[in-house]
């Protein structure tokens, strides 16, 4: 072990195998079930046994409200699978959804555990039925018998601001108005995600989209589209956190940790940072990048949250794949993040197009491409470098990966 | 089901009295003289309890907009097409709002803004923002 890996411990873990269930929009199957697919997928990937698992890590942990949002929580796993824990831990205060994924490196990294199993199921399509996302409520106060908007949600919801695509919509409409950002640079996100969800089999929307369909979809909050907004669907995702000194258990090479970002200076409120074109995702990023001797200009493949088309962009920002503000020119006309280009985005289609699987999902893609598993879709040129992020607005997680070096 | 009240704690209660009242506050701290939004019992700038509410003058600019289409909680979905929006009060706190009484088109960053009034029910009045 080196000096520097000695001062970041994130390099003492290892990915060591994924596993996903079905996808769907609606599935209506037990989430426990989806779960447990995807962990026995990801334990059976990395060659393990469940016997060998001695932690779990889990976002959102479980619960109740809103509905669909978590389909396991740790002890569901833990007596399903009945495993022997030394640690575990599940919630969602954390850098972001994949912030889960990094308490399992720390956890492995302290020697407190040897192979953690992460996960994270969502059956929000199931949940929402056709109704959409208004059968889902948000927490409140209801003792009146009425909903009463408390905590952070009293300074929005009386405000007519109740949901992350009207947050989400100000924050580009500010980035729109400080750096000339335009509608059809922001389209290359879900053009991009769609092209690459067609040669997905497990993506929900498979069809090919044009900039004349994105610009003719009706406006959900102004700048956003449809399109713009990701896919409620079912499916449970999981992946296997190693330590390093396993590698002679392990079934193939292993995804090395070179770094991680959790930073977040400023106020963590949807409406309160001091710069709404970006926020927390751009303090993980610079936190990233002063771990590590690997330049961003060294990335192959960007696997970067897509709840909505514009925090892609800010990730771009944020990972300084592109000076800040100048995202907009960096997708123009799509071909630097398609498949062939120089930066590989959102090689599975993103929650756009393969579905809100909630962060989870771009870990998994980034793993399958660097094990060269992509398929039809895979990344050419045998990619050992890429970056997996999740989170908008106050929530920002990131990982550097590498494999074979 | 509604989902656009709030629930008044002490430490917010204040605030929904005067919006009822026409008047809108936010709090002051008598030792370092920072005002702040949300609303604390202490202040967030040096942690003083030496913190007042004071009615703010009402004027603001523009930091960023929406205008929202289409939402599936009620009763937003029925009040389509409207302007939400953040702006900085003149101040220095920033706060979610919405601004009404304006063409969509007519919206510019930066724009001054003044402090209205909207009733939501009998018991909930929000101040919202007309251009100035
Ligand atoms: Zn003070």
């Amino acid at each position: 072990m080196t000096e520097s890996d000695e001062l970041f411990g994130e390099r003492r873990a290892v990915l060591s195998g994924i596993g996903q269930s079905d996808i769907g929009r609606r599935l209506y199957r037990d989430p426990l079930e989806l779960t447990v697919d995807a962990c026995l997928g990801a334990i059976a990937d990395a060659g393990l046994n469940p016997t060998d698992i001695d932690g779990i890590s889990t976002y959102p942990g479980g619960m109740e409200n809103p509905a669909g949002f978590s389909g396991a929580g740790v002890t569901d796993v833990q007596e399903a699978l009945r495993l022997n824990l030394s640690w575990y831990a599940g919630g969602l205060e954390l850098p972001g959804q994949l912030g889960a994924v990094i308490n399992a490196i720390l956890a492995v990294s302290a020697g407190l555990a040897r192979h953690v199993l992460c996960f994270r199921t969502v059956f929000e399509g199931s949940a929402q039925g056709t109704k959409g996302r208004a059968a889902v409520m948000p927490g409140g106060d209801s003792r009146s018998g009425g909903f009463r908007a408390t905590g952070f949600m009293e300074w929005l919801l009386p405000f007519s601001a109740p949901s992350a695509a009207v947050w989400i919509a100000m924050f580009a409409n500010r980035h729109f108005h400080e750096y000339g950002t335009t509608r059809e640079q922001l389209a290359q996100i879900a053009l991009n995600a769609r092209r690459n969800a067609t040669v997905n089999p497990k993506a929900i929307y498979r069809d090919p989209m044009t900039m004349d369909d994105y610009l003719s979809a009706r406006m959900i909050s102004s700048p956003l589209c449809l399109f713009d907004c990701d896919v409620p669907c079912d499916g449970g995702t999981a992946m296997i956190v190693s330590r390093r000194d396993t590698v002679a258990d392990l079934r193939k090479p292993p995804i090395e940790v070179e770094a991680v970002g959790t930073a977040f200076h400023g106020r963590p409120a949807w409406d309160q940072y001091y710069d709404l074109a970006t926020m927390a995702c751009q303090d993980a990023g610079t936190q990233l990048w002063e771990r590590t001797d690997l330049r961003p200009s060294d990335v192959q493949l960007a696997e970067m949250y897509d709840g909505f088309s514009f925090i892609t962009m800010c990730w771009l920002e944020a990972m300084q794949f592109c000076g800040k503000g100048e995202s907009g020119p960096f997708v123009e006309g799509g071909q630097r993040i398609a498949r062939e280009g120089e930066l590989p985005l959102n090689t599975h289609g993103g929650q756009l197009s393969a579905g809100r699987l909630h962060g989870f999902g771009f870990l998994h893609e980034a793993c399958l491409q660097l094990w060269g598993e992509g398929g039809e879709r895979q990344v050419p040129g045998d990619p050992e470098i890429g970056v997996a992020c999740a989170g908008g607005g106050p929530l920002a997680g990131a990982l550097l990966l590498t494999r074979g070096r | 089901m509604r989902f656009d009240l709030p629930a008044p704690d002490p430490e917010t209660e204040p605030f929904w009295d005067a919006a009822r009242d026409g008047r809108l506050l936010i709090k002051r701290c008598a030792d370092c003289g920072a005002a702040h939004f949300y609303p604390r019992p202490f202040c967030p700038a040096c942690w003083s309890t030496a913190v007042d509410w004071e009615e703010a003058s009402g004027q603001a600019a523009l930091y960023t907009w929406s205008v929202v289409h289409e939402n599936d909680l009620p009763p937003f979905g029925e009040r389509v097409p409207y302007v939400a929006a953040v702006v900085d009060l003149a101040e220095g706190p920033r706060m979610m709002t919405n601004v009404v009484d304006c063409d969509a088109d007519a919206l510019t960053v930066g724009m001054a803004l003044r402090v209205a009034y909207r009733e939501l029910d009998e018991s909930t009045t929000v101040p919202v923002f007309v251009p100035a």
